[in-house]
């Protein structure tokens, strides 16, 4: 009974991961497709691929995209941790406030987030590679957020309050005791916001320069004529690098927690 | 604190922006061939930021909120129109440019409708808009709108999501023009096309091509380059400008009030005039360029193809786009609305 | 760790950069064309196309969300029974399909919903009829449940592994049974989470557009498709900023009634 209940379950679970990576699937399949067209198959081809790497267009907006979403997830998490250690001790009021302003770019049409900013850019800041940063940041905030303030929570605050007691620095402290219990959710917050960062076309659009080219900037601007196929090639290759590098670290920490565990029960003896 | 970080961030951005140098480009997504671009500045020492967009309307919001000061733009007749009647484009001699001939005259002729006199736009592709549809599921020759009106084809039908083109094709089916200002005229349409929905199957802008070449519909409104580029996937596909006149296209290029640099940009317009230059953006786009002299250097199957090269007669049938009158195009919006959100 | 210092720069940059932006669209949305204050597009909400629009956004947002629900809640349960680790692997493998551009995978579900897309092939091959859905209602929900599915389940699965395995010992200990459990303990603990999950898929279902143009066929009419042509295709950038805030206050207000019963935990957490 419980075999079948668990197999059910299984199944179940397959079925939606299925739901998830089907289009990614389609797209995986394209990249190899020898036809310039995405509905006709004519054969197995690697073209696209080495094409890529000749394509100098495609490797400046990847390295903008890249950059971008590294450099803003990075200043998104560092802003949002801060915030959301204050955000964590403010009044019930204050902290309503915030909150409501934080879910703001969550709230708001893409489009309309666009075109506010770069309707308020124009005052005071030529568009350019800073204003898509700024953007980014600002969208990136919130997610970070999110992630931090429930690990806020379920800290253990009577640790941080006894280093404090003993003479530790509130930096000190921060570092040593709280980051180690928040990390994974930091880890997060960063994760979602580069994410964002790199899936977003409608802020970019609106807030970048002449000349400043993203991977979606890009593949929209591809969509009339149809989409090159380097462009599947090069999806399928950033989804492997990050499906490898996923495996990686949750192998490693699945190993280091593994260790801590061993430590735990060995220090209990 | 916030003050001294936009400080620096207005320097940093600064430093990225255009010297003398420089050109700043909207055009098209996909619509010129990348190397173009980089011949251009190895030849002329001129750099080209280049950006790109997928609507005129886009261009135009970007253009006009003064986020950037794009020196030229490549867009719509209409929107072509509109930025001479707001005083947004800059008089170009094109006379003096040493390829600007090889243009064929009838071009600039079209352009008259949108650009009295040929002061402000240079010609750079052109095309009409017409039924693209599947030889296979339609058996019959095709020569009028009709059969996207007479409930034959249910539910195989794309038309474009677009409503300027969409209105075109119901108005040239009713006989009347294109740039009617006539609200009669245009309820009228639109009731036609309300009629029509049910058998609509989409309303798609950039997929309508894929689609049919997929199998998917039978037909789809499409323009002529893409008729081109379908045909290329699947041979049983055809085009045809129907009987009751149609919609012809030009893009032109506009250098804006705002550029200080007009010998770069009328360089730039030269360049793209070149015999070669043009041929290599038509290998590499694909639709109707107006310059005579790329038109030549083709081979006799895409001379004859009337997609690559529309007939006389096809053009002759076909209107220029110029309506820009404001209560017209809010009455557009309107009745698109309804049209949309109305089973 | 009384101070709440740490939040300033926080607070200059979203001053700076979502309240500014946002009183621009504002105060675009009070004025017309000529400048003089009105409120006609901050109302224009309520017109008959526009509110059609609204409701149909309403339901379709609606619909989405229950589904999610619907789906995202035994699958959280699932992964809580075969003891996955919270915020390991189950994350990223949620977001990981988001590092395929969106648009991308948009088009891929067009040709997978298509008349000869891959599902209809998939049926013919086991002797089915093939399904009419694309550029259909049908098709644009599908869309939009995989686009939105992960933030229902990541929060609910956050909150529901949260709970610990001893209190269901206890109470099972005291005689309750399954269906006891799950109600008084499972689903009463498990609701911050849902409710966050409910903020992330309501709220981006109630304000897309290209989800409904590409997969709805353009044949369907959502409000965020309405602001995105009065802004894009119209150019009436007062209606489209006057649509975006009458829109933005209805969700707020419509969050704060949907969280007003929310006392415990001020919210629950999202991964």
């Amino acid at each position: 009974m419980v075999r079948i209940k668990n197999a059910f379950a299984k199944f179940y679970l397959a079925l939606i991961i299925l739901f998830l990576y089907i289009p990614i699937l389609v797209l995986i399949v394209l990249s190899f497709n020898s036809s310039r067209s995405r509905v006709v198959w004519e054969g197995f081809t690697f073209e696209w691929y080495v094409k890529l790497f000749s394509n100098q267009q495609i490797l400046d907006a990847l390295q903008t995209t890249l950059v971008l979403g590294l450099v803003s997830a990075a200043i998104a998490t560092i802003i949002g941790v801060l915030a959301a250690l204050g955000i964590q001790n403010m009044r019930k009021n204050g902290y309503s406030v915030v909150m409501s302003i934080t879910n703001i770019p969550i709230l708001n049409a893409d489009i309309v987030t666009g075109i506010a900013m770069m309707l308020w850019f124009v005052k005071f800041l030529p568009l350019g590679f800073t204003s898509v940063l700024i953007a980014h940041i600002t969208f990136g905030i919130p997610y970070v957020i999110l992630s931090v303030m429930p690990k806020l929570r379920g800290m253990n605050v009577h640790i941080y309050e006894a280093a404090r007691d003993l003479g530790a620095g509130s930096v000190y402290a921060f570092f040593k005791i709280v980051l180690p219990q928040i990390a994974s959710g930091v880890v997060a917050g960063f994760f979602m916001a580069l994410t964002m960062s790199m899936d977003d076309f409608v802020i970019t659009y609106f807030t970048k320069g002449a000349g400043v080219n993203t991977l979606s900037t890009m593949i929209y601007g591809e969509i009339r004529k149809g989409i090159k196929p380097e462009m599947y090639a090069l999806s399928t290759i950033i989804f492997a690098v990050i499906l490898v590098i996923l495996i990686i670290v949750n192998k490693m920490s699945a190993n280091s927690e593994a260790e801590h565990m061993k430590d735990n029960v060995e220090r209990v003896r | 604190m916030l003050t001294a970080a936009v400080a620096t961030l207005c320097l940093a951005a600064c430093g990225q922006k255009g010297d003398a140098n420089t050109l700043t480009v909207i055009n098209y997504g996909e619509y010129i061939d990348p190397d173009v671009l980089k011949s251009f500045t190895d030849e002329t020492g001129i750099e080209v930021l280049y950006e790109e967009a997928l609507t005129p309307e886009e261009m135009y919001t970007k253009y006009m909120s003064g986020a950037i000061d794009y020196d030229l733009l490549c867009t719509s007749d209409y929107m072509v129109k509109r930025l001479i009647d707001e005083g947004e484009a800059q008089p170009v001699d094109f006379a003096s440019m040493e390829n600007a001939g090889n243009i064929g005259d009838e071009y600039w002729k079209f352009s008259e409708a949108f650009d009295p006199g040929n002061k402000y736009s240079l010609p750079y592709f052109y095309g009409t808009v017409g039924l693209l549809y599947d030889t296979t599921k339609v058996k019959e020759p095709i020569d009028s709108w009709e059969v996207l009106f007479n409930g034959q084809y249910k539910n195989d039908i794309i038309m474009q999501n677009s409503q300027r083109d969409t209105f075109m094709v119901t108005l040239k089916y009713l006989g009347y023009s294109l740039n009617t200002t006539s609200e009669e005229e245009l309820r009228e349409a639109k009731d036609l096309l309300q009629k029509q929905k049910p058998d609509v199957q989409a309303y798609l802008v950039d997929e309508a091509r894929d689609e049919v070449v997929a199998g998917n519909a039978a037909m789809a409104v499409v323009y002529s380059g893409e008729a081109y580029l379908g045909h290329e996937y699947n041979e049983d596909l055809a085009y045809v400008v129907p009987k009751e006149g149609s919609n012809v296209w030009i893009d032109s290029w506009v250098v804006t009030k705002k550029c200080k640099n007009t010998e770069a940009a009328a360089k730039f317009l030269d360049y793209l005039c070149r015999d070669d230059i043009a041929y290599k953006n038509f290998e590499y786009i694909y639709y109707s360029t107006p310059n005579e002299a790329a038109v030549e250097m083709m081979p006799d199957e895409l001379k004859n193809n009337p997609a690559i090269v529309p007939t006389k007669e096809d053009i002759a049938n076909c209107e220029v786009c110029t309506q820009t009158d404001e209560a017209t195009v809010e009455l557009y919006n309107e009745l698109w609305k309804e049209l949309k959100s109305t089973d | 760790m009384k101070k709440r210092l740490p939040a300033t720069p926080y607070l200059i940059w979203m001053i700076g950069f979502v309240i500014c932006p946002l009183i621009a669209i504002a105060i675009s949305a009070m004025t017309d064309k000529e400048g003089n204050i009105t409120f006609e597009n901050i109302f224009a909400i309520g017109d008959s196309i526009n509110g059609q629009a609204l409701l149909f956004s309403l339901a379709i947002a609606v619909g989405c969300t229950v589904i999610c629900i619907l789906l995202a809640y035994p699958t959280a349960l699932v992964l809580r029974s075969m003891k996955f680790r919270k915020n390991g692997f189950t994350l990223f493998i949620l977001i990981l399909p988001m590092w395929m551009n969106f648009i991308l995978r948009i088009l891929a579900w067009q040709m997978i919903l298509s008349k000869n897309g891959l599902l209809n092939l998939l049926l013919a091959s086991i002797g089915l009829k093939p399904l009419e859905i694309a550029n259909t209602p049908v098709a644009l929900m599908i869309g939009m449940v995989y686009d939105f599915l992960p933030y229902m389940i990541m929060p609910v699965f956050n909150a529901i592994s949260d709970i610990d395995e001893d209190v269901i010992d206890a109470a099972r200990d005291l005689g309750a049974g399954k269906l006891n459990i799950f109600k008084k303990i499972i689903l009463p603990l498990s609701i911050p989470g849902m409710l966050s999950g409910i903020v992330m898929v309501f709220v981006p279902a109630m304000t897309s557009f290209v989800i409904a143009d590409i997969l709805g066929g353009g044949k369907v009419q959502l409000i965020g498709n309405i602001i995105e042509q009065e802004f894009m295709k119209s150019m009436n950038w007062h209606l489209g900023s006057g649509l975006s805030i009458s829109l933005m206050v209805m969700v707020m207000l419509g969050l704060a009634f949907t969280m007003k019963n929310d006392h415990g935990e001020r919210d629950g957490g999202l991964w």
